[in-house]
């Protein structure tokens, strides 16, 4: 975006760079990292959240009797790969090569709503099973992080889609790249996210 | 996603206006108010923001004057419990959230591109969005008087159980959940528009540590936020969803902790005594160095020890928490970690004092209540390191020593700091200066009846008196100092009326009193080297800096044998001011619709669901409608890119400006 036409040619210029900003990386994409770092407190108050509270079952059913590992594993593995198609997905509008790029863009946005499929069904499946949101405070808590988690990867979603729809319209092209990549920063940390949630909730047994 | 910004950005030579979404023009300034609601130029923005803080500076002091007066008796029935409890609440609240922290981000926004060299913040849009956001969630918050059932009651820590739905049954703590959350959404943009303002802005040769210390300090303050404010998102949330949705957070007897409450609160708690303090610490670091007519002692120092509380800030919250039970081994810790934060504050005390040993000191208002600042704030610096000794703590804690320590930190140390900054900036916002000797008035009326309302609680404290109880008992000795700090509240109360008066007075003497010029107390940072008041582009030229304090250099040498030799008048070094065709950043209304949007889903969440669909459109919308916005209107390309000779990279330096076009996703 915020590349300059020209060169800076200003011989006081003591720093390195020949972009337009003092770090050279760009506004748009400083900004994401700093909004990402944000991400980690408000995902790191909802871990702890629920790690405090795993065990608060008020004698009734707790998340962790209902996991069903192989089945998030599959899922946790979808949104994993969509990293990959992410990375393809920029690759190809760095080559200008909108068509795949294009491609990749959609298919990053289906495996998100595969997960979010699968998460749907995840929450359905545990309600039947007796946890609801209001059951204890482990399901408050369960249900509101991994909530929180999907809410970011329909932001992504809907990300992909008007990025996809945007390069229809011919109104994103390999000269704006870095608009992918900026997405594709949030991307890539709400996958990152999962994986930590799938390893410390999921994964991790009860004492 | 800034998607169409660079394709658009003054490639055609179109000459009609794109009409996004077919409602709304990109709005051009033609000198009405619309410039005003559609304006994404930051001193325009930093304007708005203290006049909206002063209001509300004057609705939390009303209520704290109700507060006193409830307390100026004992057995007063003036107030109500539940009256007073609201009332309290709002105070604190009010005082925080939607006076020094509004108040601060004034001068973050009005003087941060200015002391770095800048033409504007790096996200002009988002800048304004900020601001409407947080006016959108203050009034929401007000509006609870109205139509809430009453403010919020429960202190404004809000522990739980007591914020939970069978203490508090009435809108209030809805009102206060909802309204710090959107007024958080504000803060988290605004933190991230103004750190990469810092970091990507600055001018050439502008490298991080020739940045003045105000700057540096507003970075610090922007970090803070930026990781603070997510953890109040999830307690505000947490405790939504209780009230909302009946989930269990905050439940005993569901098996919940309230004590995660009060560590999620803390934790964003207090940093935000930081986020409160620094600010001013940064604006008395730029007075004082004026005023003592030397540079700051230990430039670098003061950095640092800005760095360090920024850090240190995050290991101290539970000592808010001795008395919850949080075991030996917490208390220690967090006892050793509050002593030793003291350290950095200490250093910032003796550089101050530093700076004005053996300076021509010139005591203006500005500078009397930057003396103030670090007298007041020591004191609360000491009664509060007198907190860190968790035996006296124990004492001490929910009495009236803490209410002492706190205002005297955050009235003494944080407002008293802003004021300063006002005296020392308004010639360079308004174009003429407030009355010197009525400034002065003000000040030591402030500071008389500042220490007339504090000083005594002190006492008052010690011996026992509870906050937060609505009436005391004749017979504990209470009767005196209440009465006392009830006059002095008064007293400051009057003062405030008083500085508005100074306000208004000055503005009708001004034009019968010579201008003020670029640079009338002799000053330091790259905002004097311009017109008062600012242009609306900033500088003609994007200076080039080869120094600290660059601007003083221009107009002084220092000789060879030590000697100080001005060289140029501050008239002649500084800018004209008269620069034509600078590219700007095109005004914009979808910061102000999106902000709209945010009070109805609030206001969804507590009386009806469809409400939030209205609001979620209306947000959704704007979102979409921002992006694709052009980013700047072709009609205002008249100017093209030849607008001023090669002094930094214009071309650059716009198209940064104007790549506001930004992310709003994932704001929770």
């Amino acid at each position: 975006m915020a590349t300059a036409t020209a060169p800076a040619t200003d011989i006081h210029h003591d720093s390195h760079d020949p972009h337009a900003t003092n770090t050279g990386i760009s506004n748009n994409k400083l900004a994401m990292w700093l909004f990402l770092s944000t991400e980690c407190l408000l995902f790191g108050a909802l871990i702890s959240t629920y790690l405090i509270y795993k065990t608060r079952g008020n004698s009734e059913v707790l998340p962790t009797d209902l996991f069903d590992i192989p089945f998030t594993s599959v899922s946790s593995f979808v949104l994993l790969m969509s990293s990959l198609t992410m990375v393809l997905a920029l690759s190809a509008f760095g080559r200008n090569d909108l068509d795949r790029g294009k491609a990749w863009l959609l298919v990053t946005a289906m495996l998100g709503a595969v997960f979010m499929g699968g998460q749907a069904y995840e929450f359905t499946a545990f309600y039947e099973e007796g946890l609801g949101y209001t059951t204890n405070p482990a399901a408050s808590a369960f249900y509101t992080l991994t909530g929180f988690h999907g809410a970011h990867v329909s932001i992504g979603i809907i990300m992909l889609m008007s990025l996809w729809v945007a390069a229809n319209q011919g109104k994103l092209t390999g000269k704006n790249s870095e608009t992918v990549e900026i997405v594709g920063l949030y991307w890539h940390f709400v996958d990152l996210v999962w994986i930590f949630i799938f390893t410390v909730i999921y994964l991790i047994p009860p004492e | 996603m800034a998607i169409i910004e660079e394709p658009l950005a003054l490639t055609s030579g179109e000459q009609h206006a794109e009409r996004p979404l077919g409602v709304l023009t990109r709005p051009q300034a033609n000198g009405s108010w619309k410039d005003w609601v559609s304006t994404v130029d930051h001193k325009k923005i930093g304007i708005m923001y203290g006049v909206a803080a002063m209001f509300f500076f004057l609705v939390g002091g009303l209520e704290a004057l109700l507060i006193r007066t409830q307390l100026a008796f004992p057995e007063s029935g003036f107030l109500s419990a539940d009256v007073y409890n609201q009332i309290f609440t709002m105070h604190g609240v009010t005082m925080i959230f939607l006076f020094v922290m509004p108040f601060a981000a004034a001068f973050a926004n009005y003087l941060i591109p200015l002391q770095i060299g800048a033409r504007d913040v790096a996200f002009p849009r988002l800048n304004a969005l900020s601001f409407w956001v947080w006016l959108s969630g203050a009034i929401f918050l007000n509006t609870s008087w109205i139509v809430g059932g009453g403010g919020a009651d429960c202190g404004w820590f809000c522990y739980s159980p007591n914020s939970g739905i069978t203490f508090s049954p009435t809108n209030g703590v809805d009102f206060y959940a909802i309204g710090l959350l959107i007024t958080g959404i504000a803060s988290l943009v605004s933190a991230v528009n103004l750190a990469v303002t810092c970091l990507n802005m600055r001018a050439p040769g502008m490298s991080l540590f020739r940045m003045p210390v105000l700057t540096w300090m507003l970075l610090v303050t922007q970090f803070l936020l930026a990781f603070a404010l997510p953890v109040i998102t999830v307690a505000l949330l947490l405790l939504l969803f209780d009230r909302q949705f009946d989930s269990q957070f905050f439940d005993p007897e569901a098996g919940a902790d309230p004590l995660l409450w009060q560590h999620l609160f803390w934790i964003f708690g207090h940093p935000e005594v930081y986020i409160i303090i620094l600010p001013s610490f940064g604006i008395i670091s730029e007075v004082i160095p004026a005023f003592s007519r030397k540079p700051i002692f230990g430039y670098s120092f003061m950095v640092f020890s800005g760095i360090a509380i920024g850090f240190m800030g995050w290991g101290v919250w539970a000592h808010h928490m001795f008395v919850s039970g949080i075991g030996p081994i917490s208390v220690f810790a967090f006892s050793m970690a509050t002593m030793f934060i003291a350290v950095p504050t200490g250093v910032k005390i003796l550089n101050w004092l530093a700076t004005m040993w053996g300076g021509k000191l010139n005591f203006s208002t500005a500078m009397l209540f930057a003396v103030g600042t670090v007298t007041m704030f020591t004191i609360g610096g000491l009664s509060g390191v007198t907190h860190s000794l968790a035996p006296a703590d124990t004492q001490q804690t929910d009495t009236y020593y803490i209410v002492a320590h706190f205002h005297y930190v955050i009235f003494g140390g944080g407002v008293l700091g802003l004021f300063a900054g006002v005296y020392f900036w308004w010639p360079k916002v308004f174009g003429h200066l407030l009355d010197e000797r009525r400034g002065k008035i003000h000040f030591w009326a402030m500071l008389i009846g500042f220490n007339l309302t504090f000083g005594p609680m002190h006492v008052l404290g010690l011996q026992g008196m509870s906050r937060r109880i609505n009436t005391y008992s004749s017979g504990f000795g209470f009767e005196f100092w209440n009465l006392v700090a009830t006059i002095g509240s008064y007293i400051l109360g009057a003062s405030v009326l008083y500085f508005l008066w100074n306000v208004y007075k000055s503005k009708k003497d001004a034009p019968n009193l010579p201008a003020p010029g670029p640079d009338p107390w002799d000053a330091r940072s790259l905002e004097w080297s311009i017109p008062s008041p600012t242009p609306e582009h900033n500088f003609d030229e994007i200076p080039v800096i080869e120094s600290q304090d660059d601007w003083w250099f221009r107009k002084y040498n220092i000789e060879d044998d030590g000697s100080v030799v001005r060289i140029s008048s501050a008239e002649d070094a500084a800018q004209k001011g008269d620069a034509v065709g600078v590219h700007l950043p095109s005004p914009s209304f979808w910061p102000l619709v999106l902000a709209i949007g945010l009070p109805l889903i609030g206001y969804g969440l507590i009386f009806n669901l469809w409400l939030c669909v209205v609001g979620g459109l209306l947000t959704g919308g704007a979102i979409y409608a921002w992006v694709l916005e052009p980013v700047d209107d072709p009609d205002a390309g008249a100017h093209g890119h030849d607008d001023h000779r090669d002094g930094g990279d214009p071309d650059g330096e716009l198209a940064t400006v104007g790549a506001a076009g930004d992310d709003m996703e994932g704001e929770d």
